[in-house]
């Protein structure tokens, strides 16, 4: 069985910094593994437990020093890692991602049967490149997955958490899921794994590589551009702080929302 | 002259009621259709069994212009599958300007699939939608955990966006419209289905619909430290006529279910009280209550950041505070 996990490198956001001038301090922020593809990765190694013959292929679209992030994805278990680096990928919205990721699919492991991307990603948050790489594959999806009931060869049945409950669901491969926190401890790197991804070759394709143009990918490829970024306003500006609980009591009453039957 | 649109998606619960962010969604839009020439409210539905449960007055009352009936025993459950290929040749078809969804899940599972194919935009999770001098949807957003703000513009149509339960505010007063009704040929036989449903479990009814419609919520995170600290915030709530929330910190811990859990990766609520008790106010968590009309915050640590959101807050022990807050409340001393 081969499986793609789609991962990304995110800045840290709770260590967020701001500039005299409002604006996200970009300098000195960490990376990390955007935790929900962290989850992903479990997920996959997960499925690597239960099933034989599993291939598992990290892949990422980024700046070359995502190379770092893949490796470590291959310590903790994943066979191969595939990296999209190009300047011209630069400033993509999801529907260009999507495309620059299901096009490297398309062209580099086309014979996949299951993707997997975490739900969110911390910074855009906006679970969307999951579903849109599904469309532009034309393979069924699954969002909001929990964790795995049964895995063979053709299917895997997955535990999802929706709104209104959860659902038992068998897809049939290909597919593609998007998975929420999973609730087993996070895997460490083993010995040979480090040495594994020590010496791993990552694939690294550019834009001719996958064959698309220019006006396909990153800024030129997006439908939609940022008209304005602002530092959230603080609405809650005049405080009342206490120690006494008269004192707060007698500003709950004054909320007017008590029900004095 | 043609018209723009402003199409809605209807999202049906499983109890086949319309869900409430629909008409939150229709008041926004008839707020955006004064920026546009010549608009049309529309709303497109996917049912199993027609309009039923005063789905019509819903739409007659809320100044909706005309509404697309799709109608077929598989829509009973939601499905990507069958209900993204019967909703893009329909987009394709009429044409909106704007496409707007509720950021509920079926809303984000739904709305990436449907922008990809249709080779637009989408901006997820928007807080303010505008029309800009250029006559284009303004959709703004919270990125970076909520922190940032970032108005994003779509260059193609339809513009889609979606909007999470709660964020705006429905219509308050009726307005009457001759609503029209348009039933569309629903054919789903050359789709062969990848996904089977195998079992659904129901949620309790009542943590969604009271968390969605309390006017007081009474949440706590780790701070809480026990199941013993959760059952002294339910006789606080029961007191207050609230309902019990919580922190991922409350969650992590085992002291509280996941579904109760507010913030980035739980709900988002707006209620007109909301009371944080030993919830430190990571910025995860501030981004599922900001709404709020009224944050108390009662924390034993000075220093925590929820006391930069919140209007009232009491530093203490909330094991000492809550006990005393309830018998106040039992004793009725309040008058409104
Ligand atoms: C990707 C991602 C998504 C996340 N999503 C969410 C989310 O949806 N919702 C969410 O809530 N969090 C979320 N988090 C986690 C978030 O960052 C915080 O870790 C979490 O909110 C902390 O919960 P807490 O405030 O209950 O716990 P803590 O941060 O541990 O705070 C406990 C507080 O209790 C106070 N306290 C202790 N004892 C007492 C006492 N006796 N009386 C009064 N006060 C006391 C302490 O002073 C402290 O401020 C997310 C994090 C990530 C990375």
């Amino acid at each position: 069985m081969k499986i793609l996990v789609c991962i990304k490198q995110v800045p840290d956001t709770t260590d967020i910094k701001w500039t005299e001038h409002n604006t996200i301090q970009r300098e000195g922020v960490e990376s990390i593994i955007n935790p929900f593809d962290v989850y992903a990765l479990e997920f996959a190694l997960n499925i690597k437990k239960q099933c034989n013959n599993v291939h598992i292929i990290a892949i990422t679209m980024g700046p070359p020093q995502a190379d770092e992030m893949l490796r470590k994805a291959i310590a903790i278990g994943c066979d191969d890692g595939i990296l999209l680096s190009d300047k011209k990928f630069a400033g993509a919205d999801t529907y260009a991602t999507s495309k620059t990721i299901s096009q490297a699919i398309k062209k580099f492991s086309p014979d996949f049967d299951l993707i997997i991307c975490g739900q969110f990603a911390v910074d855009g948050d906006t679970a969307q490149t999951g579903p849109s790489i599904a469309s532009k594959l034309d393979i069924p999806q699954v969002t909001y997955v929990k964790s795995i009931e049964n895995c063979d060869e053709e299917s895997i049945t997955v535990k999802k958490e929706s709104d209104y409950g959860i659902e038992i669901l068998k897809i049939k491969f290909p597919a593609l899921v998007c998975v929420l926190q999973q609730d087993n401890e996070p895997t460490r790197p083993l010995i040979n794994g480090i040495i594994k991804a020590q010496k791993a070759s990552i694939k690294t394709l550019n834009m001719s590589d996958i064959e698309l143009n220019s006006d396909d990918v990153g800024i030129k490829g997006s439908p939609t551009y940022v008209s304005k970024a602002f530092r959230a306003p603080n609405k809650r500006s005049e405080k009342f702080i206490c120690t006494n609980c008269n004192e707060l009591f007698e500003k709950i009453c004054q909320c007017g929302v008590l029900n004095n039957e | 002259m043609n018209k723009n649109i402003i199409l809605i998606y209807a999202e049906i619960t499983p109890d086949f009621y319309i869900h409430t962010v629909v008409f939150e969604l229709i008041q926004k839009a008839i707020e955006l259709s004064k920026s546009l020439e010549n608009p049309s409210i529309e709303l497109i539905m996917l049912t199993p069994q027609g309009l039923i449960n005063g789905y019509k007055e819903g739409f007659e009352n809320n100044g909706v212009d005309k509404v697309y009936v799709l109608e077929n025993e598989k829509f009973r459950h939601y499905s990507t599958e069958y209900y993204s290929k019967t909703i893009i040749p329909i987009i394709e078809e009429i044409q909106p300007e704007i496409f707007l969804l509720g950021a509920t899940n079926q809303g984000r599972d739904l709305a990436p699939r449907i922008s990809s194919s249709l080779h637009t935009g989408l901006t997820a999770d928007c807080i303010e939608l505008q029309i800009n001098e250029k006559g284009l949807l303004a959709a703004t957003r919270p990125t970076f955990g909520g922190q940032l703000m970032a108005t994003i513009i779509c260059k193609n149509k339809p513009q889609m966006a979606t909007v999470r339960p709660k964020v705006f505010k429905p219509l308050e007063n009726i307005i009457k419209k001759e609503t029209q009704y348009i039933y569309k040929e629903v054919n789903l036989s050359s789709i062969n289905p990848q996904i089977e449903l195998i079992d659904i479990i129901k949620k309790a009814q009542t943590t969604i619909n009271d968390l969605d419609s309390s006017d007081i919520i009474v949440a706590g995170g780790k701070g809480m430290k026990s199941k013993e600290g959760f059952e002294l915030l339910k006789d606080f709530a029961n007191a207050i006529g609230g309902t019990v929330a919580a922190s991922r910190g409350a969650v992590d811990i085992g002291i509280a279910p996941q579904e109760i859990q507010i913030g980035q990766t739980g709900k988002t609520v707006s209620p007109k009280l909301y009371i944080a008790c030993g919830i430190s106010g990571a910025i995860q968590h501030i981004v599922g209550m900001n709404n709020s009309d009224k944050i108390i915050a009662i924390n034993s640590d000075s220093n925590a950041p929820i006391f930069e959101n919140c209007d009232y807050g009491i530093v203490g022990d909330a094991f000492d505070i809550i006990p005393k807050l309830t018998n106040l409340l039992k004793q009725k001393k309040y008058k409104f």
